[in-house]
């Protein structure tokens, strides 16, 4: 490597290497290190969803049976396979910036985010689909195909789980945005490409709690 | 210089992804078959899908590489988790099977038989259609 | 070794070699500052508002208390202020006391490191804080609310108020809490000096360190409880409506899986405190080092599998209130063992009775009595009579205010000349901690014979045979509040004189102690190396930082 360009590349990790670290190997690694404890926090946040479902799924099976089989499962097999594919392109994007090819990782960024968008696309045909049925949380529900009546309790829980969900896919759509933008100001190298890293981490989160929906939600009976 | 010492190949995840793919077709085929109990399928979803999630984790999310309190702390908060499961399930299981005093006075034999222990009580009795004074 | 290869340009920022902290920059960029010094300090006067807040609600309580029927308020008035009470201390004063307005400004010191490991969400912590704090202010003022702070179904999904605005407010200040917690573990982990080893560092660390694995596994279940509060309110699903077939006993297990770790969330800090404070003021080696830092850590993996002591009398099932009673006695024991290792540390030590080691002193007793009553209440079959009844209000005042409370006067007190770099009126100040210690026993102790002989907690309305000791309870608020005063008196007296501080005052030993008081922006000039025990009075003082004043 030529003198110029060490400089360079010691520069870029330079600037983005704050005073209160020695290098940038212990900023990368605490970084890393923080942004697991974050996702500790998604776990249990999210864990206490499934604690109040599984509770209450063992109180009113048939409910939750009846509320199965409203749901359906080619749709959320479609979403699982999306979720995974663009977890495939996460980590690949997050490759490529480590080892600084900046095209590659553009474009398995967009490609992530076009996931993540067909993702919320079916989601939003399974969920407009529950709206004109009837199928609501709570004081809404007003399905006439008849069933146990705590169904309604289940749709509580479906649209607090997969709501809340996708609420962290858009979240997590934002962030890879974001990170798009930087990687094609060129930002982002061998020396420095933490963020990626990081958002990378939190999406296979959101792609980790729909592995557990998906079975939980779609497919117990 | 930011990074592990050596960076992993590509050729990895696109291995996993595929092992993730066909883990994804084997859930929704062991759906299909019924295996004696629903908490039979259901211990079988949930063990293939921690197969999942544990390829992910390892691979995708470099916890193999990574200094070993990245896996700590995920692995702790897997099992704090399931401590919140823990308690309130041993609860639930063991709470006395009550039947309330206006149903009692209703139906005076203590047959009582097949009630769920249901916390609110009269209103689980109208799901099996038992109750003539349920409240909805 | 920090900085050698810096350029001014490359940096962005000249470096402040020897301007204290207090006087780099202006008023306004306080705001957006990054320094956890700064942080701590704008967080200090943010609790401490909260606290007198929330002690203004306390005395009205115990105004209207002083008689039976109505004193100064009605039922429905009266309901809403003691939540008010209650979730403003518990959640604007108590969790994030001490981590937030002393743990930030301290534990980067402590460590020798030059700030916490994610100064930016530091700074993001205290403003979620702030946002928080102006949500709960909005419920306070758009109807209040009346359910208790700890929000019991059905009847906080159900009654009018703002509880869904307050409980929102919690959700955010939960936050702020956590990520309070993940800086604290990373810079643990990541930015000890060289020579910190883990039993190298100061005792206070470990516990703080252990507050933060609470906070940072606890604090995410209380967010989706009050979500699934909130939703239960908006469309009413009825997981915790029994009208609807749900559990309200379920929301209670949510609710105290977060709210009992949250309670040592409180103590782990006043701990923290109390393990810096005795030694050096008893110029004493700290005994039983290890078997502390284990304690603490021990407390934190226990708190989680206790919750179900605050259901003995819900309806959970006898099977769960036996195991969650004994699981109960065994958190005692190392909460048991720190403070036989704190009065042995004191033994034949050279103790001097300043004002942070009267505050030290009266955390020991008073949280000898606090933690025995826990283990009474912990007692399934005695807690069928005493739960709801104001044993339990005595109990956690007694824990509380009478030892997280009194800890975080004692390290306000200890580190003031650190952080301020002025003295305070020492006369005023033991004055005033008599007078504390003398009101808060006056107004808590009444209330354990009270509880037992039966005054349930949160009534308005009482028997006449119970006004004796609440008309003794209700004059001891107002000592307590007289002690508060003189307290804001010679403190604020203290921040109009001039830097008066030297840099040790106390003659201790750890690493904030051997830089200026107040510390330069940077901390250290250069990074400590540290090559000697902690607490180690025994021997000579061997400074591990180069320009040691």
């Amino acid at each position: 490597m030529s003198a110029e360009s060490h400089v360079v590349e010691h520069n870029a990790e330079h600037s983005f290497r704050q005073h209160h670290f020695i290098d940038a190997e212990q900023q990368f690694t605490t970084s890393k290190l923080g942004m697991w404890l974050f996702l500790a926090t998604e776990i249990l946040m999210f864990g206490g969803l499934f604690v109040g479902y599984g509770l209450m799924q063992s109180v009113y099976p048939e409910a939750w049976i009846a509320g199965h089989h409203h749901l359906d499962r080619i749709m959320g097999a479609i979403n699982t396979v999306f979720l995974l594919c663009s977890s495939f392109t996460m980590v690949m994007a997050v490759h490529y910036a480590s080892t600084s090819q900046k095209s590659k990782t553009v474009v398995n960024l967009l490609l992530t985010l076009g996931f993540a968008a067909g993702f919320l696309v079916i989601k939003y045909f399974e969920y407009s689909h529950k709206f004109h049925d009837g199928l609501l949380p709570g004081r809404y529900f007003a399905y006439h195909g008849g069933g146990p009546s705590q169904q309604a309790m289940f749709f509580g829980f479906y649209f607090a789980m997969t709501g809340l969900h996708g609420v962290h896919v858009l979240v997590g759509m934002g962030l890879i945005a974001w990170i798009l933008l930087r990687t094609m100001k060129g930002e982002f190298s061998s020396a420095y490409y933490t963020p990626v890293d990081l958002v990378g981490l939190y999406w296979h989160l959101v792609d980790l709690i729909w592995i557990y929906l998906f079975p939980l939600l779609y497919l117990v009976n | 210089m930011s990074g592990h010492a050596h960076t992993p190949s590509a050729r990895i995840y696109v291995v996993t992804l595929g092992a993730l793919l066909f883990l994804t077709g084997i859930t929704v085929g062991a759906a299909y078959i019924n295996f004696g109990s629903s908490s039979i399928n259901l211990i079988i979803a949930v063990l293939i899908a921690t197969v999942k999630a544990s390829l992910v984790a390892m691979i995708f999310m470099h916890l193999r590489h990574d200094p070993p309190v990245n896996a700590i702390i995920f692995i702790s908060s897997l099992l704090f988790l399931g401590l919140f499961i823990l308690f309130p399930m041993i609860d639930i299981g063991s709470r006395d099977k009550v039947v309330p005093y206006g149903l009692r006075m209703q139906n005076p034999p203590p047959a009582a038989a097949g009630q769920a222990p249901a916390p609110g009580a009269p209103a689980a009795s109208g799901e099996h259609g038992a109750a003539p004074a349920a409240s909805h | 070794m920090a900085d050698t290869v810096a350029t001014p340009k490359a940096h962005g920022h000249v470096e402040h070699h020897d301007v204290d902290y207090l006087h780099d920059g202006s008023l306004l960029s306080w705001l957006t500052t990054v320094d956890h010094k700064k942080i701590g300090v704008m967080y200090l006067w943010s609790v401490l508002f909260m606290f007198f807040l929330g002690g203004v609600f306390a005395l009205l309580v115990r105004l209207e208390l002083f008689a039976p029927g109505k004193t100064i308020m009605d039922a429905e008035t009266y309901n809403k202020v003691f939540t008010l009470h209650g979730a403003i201390m518990v959640f604007l004063f108590i969790i994030p006391s001490i981590p937030a307005a002393l743990g930030n400004f301290v534990l980067p010191l402590m460590l020798g490191a030059k700030d916490v490991a994610f100064p930016r969400l530091n700074l993001a912590s205290f403003w979620i804080y702030v946002v928080g704090a102006l949500i709960a202010v909005t419920a306070m003022v758009t109807g209040g609310v009346d359910t208790g702070w700890t929000f019991y179904t059905p009847y906080s999904t159900t009654t009018d108020g703002s509880v869904a605005l307050m409980t929102f407010a919690a959700f955010v200040l939960g936050f702020s809490s956590i990520l309070t917690g993940v800086n604290f573990i990373a810079t643990v982990h990541k930015l000890r000096a060289p020579g910190m080893s883990w039993f190298r560092m100061p005792l206070f660390i470990w516990s703080m360190y252990s507050t933060a694995i609470i906070q940072v596994l606890a604090t995410p279940v209380l967010a989706i409880t009050l979500l699934l509060l909130i939703m239960e309110r908006t469309f009413g699903v009825g997981v915790f409506d029994p009208k609807l077939g749900g559990d309200p006993v379920l929301f209670q297990h949510f609710f105290w899986f977060y709210s009992h770790p949250a309670v040592y969330i409180m103590i782990l800090p006043g701990m923290a405190v109390i393990s810096e404070v005795i030694p050096s003021m008893s110029q004493k080696t700290f005994f039983g080092y290890k078997a502390t830092a284990f304690s603490s850590v021990a407390i934190a993996i226990v708190s989680f599998v206790v919750w179900g002591h605050h259901m003995f009398t819900s309806g959970q099932s006898q099977l769960a209130g036996a195991v969650f009673s004994f699981l109960t006695f065994l958190v005692g024991i190392p909460s048991g063992i720190k403070v036989f290792n704190w009065i042995t540390t004191m033994y034949r030590g050279s103790i001097s009775l300043q004002a942070p080691m009267l505050y030290a002193l009266m955390f020991l007793i008073l949280f000898g009595i606090g933690g025995l009553t826990g283990l009474f209440l912990g007692a399934l079959s005695v807690d069928i009579h005493l739960h709801d009844t104001y044993f339990v209000v005595a109990h956690f005042h007694y824990v509380m205010m009478g030892s997280t409370a009194i800890a975080f006067l004692a390290g306000l007190h200890y580190w003031w000349p650190k952080m301020f770099g002025r003295t305070y009126n020492e006369t005023a100040a033991r004055i005033s901690a008599i007078l504390v210690f003398i009101g808060f026993n006056t107004t808590f102790l009444p209330q354990f014979l009270l509880g037992s002989r039966g005054m349930p907690r949160r009534y308005y309305d009482y028997l006449p045979e119970f006004q004796f000791l609440h008309q003794v309870s209700t004059v001891g608020s107002w000592i307590l509040g007289l002690g508060f005063l003189i307290m804001a008196g010679y403190l604020f007296a203290s921040l109009r004189k001039k830097m008066d501080a030297p840099a040790n005052p106390w003659n201790a030993r750890s690493l904030e102690w051997q830089i200026a008081s107040p510390p330069i922006t940077h901390n250290f000039h250069e990074t400590p190396v540290v090559t000697t025990e902690p607490y180690d009075y025994y021997r000579p003082f061997e400074p591990s930082v180069k320009e040691h004043h």
